[in-house]
């Protein structure tokens, strides 16, 4: 069944854009990452125009976080207090990345920078994943207790001024590292049209160390803030927020969140985090072979 | 726009010997409402010979669809530090969004190079006016790059035989309208074309809009940003928000 999209232009086939939201869901219930990183290059590989496919899937991941925050928060599993400072920091981010994606449209150098961000931020994720949970992994077949590291965070955080308490994440650092983490999400939301679970989940276990029991749930509530702001600011300055769309993907993606979700109950975290390293490796190769990769099209066009 | 009147007076210019064209389309206008996967345009029409005439077997017909002129910018990607990187660009100040010629014979058979510039006959005679003042071989490759794009979207097409000529007074082409053409005023130009020559040549309009809600949410992005992107994030909080309420009660 086809349905025309008012602001991108082109008539989609219904069950594809769901059955998307669909896979991008389970992704999301399972590991608490929005799955921006997955929707917005398969829209664009559907042909949707990349300023459409970035802009639609923000208001996709707001809505896709709503049910996660409200059932994490039900558990007692949202640190407040740190996803303030992590909101902060995102809405002052999205605002720079907004100034950021309009200069770097004029220049014609938009879809360069998403694609390398996209390799960089990935690959390196991927890989910092996929050895820590090969390393729990392989610990636990050993019959070894997981030796939990006595540092808790990165020195550099340690490092950093005006400490504050935070309880529910255990931790007592300074507010500029959550600060500054949300800050560079915020820009990659409105960049990228990522949440940044992909980049906050890992950031709060490894470089903050956050209670594990907080992460998931704090991360959505940054993204759930991030992207409604980044939604405005796509509205207001590249009017390319297709709502026709944003609501399909979001039909398949609270769907398939709460398959996620039980999902997530059922299989050891350890696999999760390696199974969404493989997925995160599998999309920065990709991106990286597009990069060096003779292009189907040498020539673009872009209306003035 | 500067030849239109040149091509109404071109019959009158040969004389009251000329025959005329009667032409329409299938549609004049055309609505983009939800279920919009394209359409179809009927042209077809009528050569009246004057004095009762018998037809000629050397007329042609030749339709072109045009869309909107609109500027554009081309970006052409070079291999840089391994990467395809975009690097070079042009700027084309009259480029129709939409193209489609159908001719009853292949166009270059039927009219001679000097009449299918004037007319525009054809997609490599189009006058794109590239604006940079450069390099007339680069200006070339931008333009044959920007129209091997638009051809492949399916916005620039030439049809050799599509047009259909019955007893040779009655004629008919179709000319498909792909989903994800941009909206507003098209042309639909006939001609009619013998030894070589443009004899006759009318045109019709035809208008293009999105209609409905799609017209609307298109309207409100554009002109009503904030109050859009508000509506839009409150939406997606209430479909989340519901979906999990649902979900909950289910699971009961």
């Amino acid at each position: 069944m086809d349905l025309y999209l008012p602001i991108a232009g082109l008539s989609v086939n219904i069950f594809v854009i769901v059955g998307l939201g669909g896979l991008v869901g389970i992704l999301s219930g399972m590991f608490g990452v929005g799955g921006g990183f997955l929707t917005t290059p398969l829209m664009i590989f559907y042909g949707i125009p990349p300023a459409v496919a970035v802009a639609s899937s923000a208001p996709q991941i707001t809505g896709a976080s709503v049910s996660g925050v409200l059932a994490h928060g039900s558990r007692d599993g949202v640190d407040y207090h740190m996803g303030a400072v992590l909101v902060a920091g995102g809405a002052a981010g999205s605002l720079v990345g907004g100034f950021l994606f309009r200069v770097l449209q004029e220049m014609g150098q938009i879809d360069t920078v998403v694609n390398v961000m996209y390799f960089v931020m990935l690959g390196g994720i991927g890989i910092v994943m996929a050895r820590e949970a090969i390393g729990s992994i392989v610990a636990e077949w050993r019959g070894e207790k997981p030796s939990r590291s006595s540092k808790r965070h990165h020195p550099l955080i340690a490092m950093l001024p005006f400490r504050w308490r935070f309880y529910k994440s255990g931790l007592y650092i300074s507010p500029l590292a959550p600060l500054i983490l949300g800050f560079l999400t915020g820009i990659m939301t409105v960049l990228m049209g990522v949440g940044g679970g992909f980049i906050l989940v890992p950031a709060m276990i490894y470089i903050l160390g956050m209670s594990a029991r907080v992460v998931v749930g704090t991360s959505l509530f940054q993204i759930l803030f991030v992207t409604a702001t980044s939604t405005l600011i796509h509205a207001m300055t590249t009017h390319a927020v297709d709502m026709v769309l944003t609501v399909l993907l979001l039909i398949g993606s609270v769907t398939g969140a709460q398959i996620g979700a039980r999902l997530a109950q059922v299989i050891k975290p350890e696999y999760l985090r390696l199974s969404l390293a493989f997925i995160v490796l599998v999309v920065a190769i990709r991106m990286g072979l597009g990069l060096g990769w003779r292009p189907a099209e040498i020539f673009t066009v872009q209306p003035l | 726009m500067k030849r239109l009147p040149l091509m109404l007076l071109a019959p009158l210019l040969i004389g009251a010997e000329a025959p005329r064209l009667v032409p329409d389309v299938s549609q004049r206008k055309i609505e983009i409402i939800y279920s919009f996967t394209g359409a179809e345009l009927l042209l077809f029409g009528a050569i009246l010979y004057p004095g009762g005439r018998a037809p000629s077997d050397d007329a042609q017909i030749a339709v072109v669809v045009k869309g909107p002129q609109q500027p554009v910018l081309v970006r052409e990607k070079r291999k840089i530090a391994g990467m395809w990187i975009n690097a070079n660009s042009a700027d084309f100040r009259s480029v129709p969004s939409f193209y489609a010629l159908a001719s009853s014979k292949p166009i270059d058979r039927i009219v001679d190079p000097r009449t299918a510039v004037i007319y525009e006959l054809g997609i490599d005679n189009m006058q794109l006016s590239p604006s940079s003042g450069g390099d007339p071989a680069e200006d070339r490759r931008f333009e044959d790059g920007l129209i091997e794009l638009k051809r492949r979207g399916g916005y620039y097409s030439e049809t050799a035989h599509g047009v259909e000529i019955s007893e040779g007074v009655l004629y008919r082409a179709r000319i498909a309208i792909p989903a994800r053409v941009p909206v507003g005023r098209y042309t639909a130009e006939t001609f009619l074309i013998e030894n070589g020559r443009v004899i006759a040549a009318a045109t019709r309009d035809i208008d293009i809009d999105k209609s409905g809600m799609e017209a609307f949410v298109a309207r409100a992005a554009e002109h009503h940003s904030f109050l859009y992107g508000m509506f839009a994030v409150a939406m997606s909080l209430l479909t989340g928000w519901a979906a999990s309420v649902a979900f909950k009660r289910l699971r009961r």
